[in-house]
């Protein structure tokens, strides 16, 4: 077995770029953080490469799986005997996948920022908080166990806080921040929960312990955390939901997913690094980590799939009737990763090796290329225009053929049109529901057909449509602009090509896929039936999108109000909690608490007022005061005490 | 020689120390009041020398004390008369009311 200590370097890079940018970023790198940033990161990119190639090609496979192995791992904080809570490294084929993934893109969206944050007055700060974002996210990848994966988990919430409210004087930037880090901190805290249950019960905070310990039924610790029970659901279930809670926070999963469309108030790179192919995909990891565990609960698992399955659709819908570029692919993302939680879900009788797994890693890994590769180009995009809203464009296909070009290929490839990356992707997820769920198979047949419609719906609004009106008082954008867009299309074009379940799979065992074509005519058939559908509606300027928006009527209208999701949790909270619970607690905090505090410092005040006479400054009314008292002490000690 | 008895002794320094504390409480002028402490330690050094005298002749205690008190007199005298001297040269009087800043 080789040595993969330099493993520690590939988050350590972003950290010390982190603190380097953030102490002296403003003072001595003002001009250089950009390229000092992207530098470390590549250096990490070329660094997580090598480790890929070396767990998959040097060491390969023992005993015909690819072993889970945990170079090092430091005590940090010894409880007790059993119990310490530990740094380390957890390598596996996921979280070697991962390491990719994150590197790679983060490293597209360093380049990226070089040409579109140029000119910014905090540009150190921004590269700093990117470095510290990647920083976390590498962590959390890598973490070996589940303590530390909740300590990265919080630090990639604390930078994407950071991110999304970087443009802090703009009101709504900074609303969305706070959003996303209440609803996050909210699902957060049932993760902690979560954690709290599974170790109290397998007395281990390790990844590798603690899936042995759980994922064997007969053992003595599932047997204990099943036997016991809350509310009539036993506390394994409990534990997986909550941990499970905490992944749909970060992933955006219904009904979580209120913080991910309004997070797009931040800069355009970070919502392709961030809201796009990482941190909404932690979610997904954290329950593609515990997979065994899950895989023993059918509750859980199935909790996992229509949750997955109903914000695939419900995000979906919502995607087709929004007209800001950057909501369309905030819901596409929440839809695209509906599909790779409900994939998880899905649990055929195919024992611990199953489908479902592989196709969600799988459409993790493409979807991080095409959706990344869509964010760029809608930044590209609102760099040329200045708008973020799809009615100012049209007609850009002139004025920016690279970005036409390569937002094209990511369009065709999400919408899962052969042979680019999502359809391979997709067409494995498919074959898993139609194995096991036919309910799922179909729900996700008829997102998959939607996801074809808003996609082209706004690639024709933005590309085709009527002509652009402004003039081109600049061209499409700079040379770091253009590289990440042509690298990116190029990885979707073969991400799909690569033979993924050769690779990761649930137990690291290879298993055998093939494109079956009889299979694969109705999903793509359906992909180009809304492909054409949006083309016919919005390739040229019209009203025949109003006209249909009228005749669906309430539901186009319920869509466009993003099915007032928001607006229940606005009366949840500001009707039901602030008047049921925060006005009586308010009222009991000014009045009962407030009070008795306020009543004692009035008697207090009263009292000293009526003593300050006493202290009048008159020295020889002090020496009769104490006189008296010396008198009246005497009389007391010779008379009275005996 | 008949001698005095103790009481009348007593009965002198009680009227000396109750003179002294009726001029420290009455006076304003603060020379005067150095002057009624005088008196309460003098008073006090006449009750050291008698019980000295009538109860244990033979010891010198009382006496020792006495010499002391008259020292220390002396000093807190000096530190007196300079504490009402700086007083005099801010307030511009010695009187005791005019210097109540002091307080609450």
């Amino acid at each position: 077995m080789s040595t993969y200590l330099y493993i520690a370097l590939i988050p350590l890079l972003p950290l010390v770029s982190f603190l380097l940018l953030g102490l002296f970023g403003r003072k001595y790198f003002r001009s250089s953080a950009g390229a000092l940033g992207t530098m470390a990161l590549a250096a990490s990119t070329i660094i997580s490469f090598a480790a890929a190639y070396q767990y998959f090609f040097i060491d390969g496979k023992a005993d015909g799986i690819y072993q889970k192995i945990v170079p090092f791992s430091v005590s940090w904080l010894p409880f007790s005997e059993s119990l310490s809570i530990d740094m380390g490294v957890l390598l596996d084929p996921i979280s070697i996948m991962m390491l990719v993934v994150v590197s790679f893109v983060s490293l597209m969206v360093h380049i990226f920022s070089l040409g579109y944050m140029k000119g910014e007055e905090r540009f150190s700060t921004y590269y700093s908080f990117l470095s510290l974002f990647t920083f976390s996210m590498l962590g959390l990848v890598l973490s070996s166990n589940i303590f530390q994966i909740y300590m990265f988990w919080e630090l990639v919430g604390v930078s994407s806080f950071l991110l999304i409210g970087f443009y802090f004087d703009k009101p709504t930037a900074v609303a969305a921040a706070k959003k996303a880090f209440i609803v996050t901190r909210f699902a957060d805290f049932g993760f902690l929960v979560g954690i709290l249950i599974l170790s109290y019960y397998s007395n281990t905070l390790d990844f590798p312990t603690l899936i042995e310990k759980l994922s064997d039924p007969g053992s003595e610790a599932s047997l204990a955390i099943s036997s016991a029970g809350f509310l009539g659901i036993s506390a394994f279930t409990w534990a997986l939901a909550l941990v499970f809670m905490g992944g749909a926070g970060k992933s955006a999963m219904f009904p979580l997913h209120i913080w991910l469309p309004d997070a797009m108030e931040g800069p355009t790179p970070v919502s392709a690094l961030i809201h796009a192919a990482t941190m909404v995909v932690a979610g997904v990891y954290l329950v593609a980590r515990l997979f065994p565990v899950f895989s023993t609960n059918d509750t859980a698992l199935t909790l996992i799939s229509y949750t997955g399955v109903i914000s695939a659709l419900i995000a979906a819908i919502i995607a087709c009737t929004q007209t800001d570029i950057k909501r369309v692919l905030a819901y596409s993302t929440m839809s695209q990763i509906g599909y790779m939680m409900f994939a998880l879900g899905l649990n055929p009788e195919s024992g611990d090796n199953n489908l479902g797994y592989m196709a969600s890693m799988f459409h993790l890994f493409t979807h991080a290329f095409f959706k990344s590769l869509l964010f760029l180009g809608a930044g590209a995009i609102i760099h040329f225009v200045h708008s973020n809203d799809m009615r100012d464009m049209g007609g850009l296909r002139k004025w920016m053929p690279l970005t036409h070009a390569t937002f094209l290929i990511a369009c065709l490839a999400i919408a899962g049109i052969p042979p680019f990356a999502g359809f391979f992707s997709k067409e494995e997820i498919l074959l898993a529901a139609y194995d096991s769920n036919m309910i799922i198979y179909f729900i996700a047949l008829i997102t998959g057909a939607l996801t074809a419609f808003y996609m082209f719906r706004l690639y024709f609004s933005i590309f085709w449509n009527k002509d652009s009106t402004h003039t081109a008082d600049h061209g499409e954008g700079p040379l770091s602009m253009k590289v990440p867009l042509v690298i990116l299309a190029i990885f979707t074009l073969v991400a799909g090509l690569l033979p993924f379940s050769e690779y990761i799979t649930a137990n690291g065992a290879p298993i055998e896929t093939h494109i079956n074509l009889g299979f694969s005519i109705a999903p793509v058939l359906l992909a180009i039936t809304g492909t054409i559908l949006a083309g016919w509606l919005y390739k040229t300027p019209g009203d025949k999108p109003a006209k249909l928006a009228a005749a669906l009527g309430g539901l186009y209208r319920a869509a466009y109000h993003k099915f007032y999701i928001d607006e229940i949790y606005l009366f949840i909270t500001k009707k039901v909690l602030f008047n049921l619970v925060g006005k009586p607690a308010a009222w009991f905090d000014r009045n009962i608490v407030d009070g008795t505090m306020n009543g004692m410092a009035a008697v207090t005040a009263k009292i000293s007022w009526l003593t300050k006479g006493i202290q009048n400054g008159r020295v020889q009314s002090y020496a009769l005061w104490f006189f008296g008292g010396v008198a009246a002490l005497s009389v007391l000690f010779i008379y009275l005490w005996k | 020689m008949s001698s005095i008895p103790l009481t009348h002794i007593l009965f002198v320094s009680t009227a000396l120390f109750f003179i002294g504390m009726y001029g420290l409480f009455t006076r304003r002028n603060m020379i005067t009041m150095l002057m009624s402490v005088e008196l309460i330690l003098n008073s006090v050094n006449i009750n050291f020398v008698a019980f000295n005298k009538y109860l244990y002749p033979d010891k010198l205690d009382g006496i020792f004390f006495s010499l002391f008190i008259i020292t220390i007199a002396a000093a807190e005298a000096a530190v007196a008369i300079a504490i009402i001297i700086n007083l005099y040269r801010s307030h511009h009087s010695i009187d005791v009311e005019d210097a109540t800043e002091m307080k609450y």
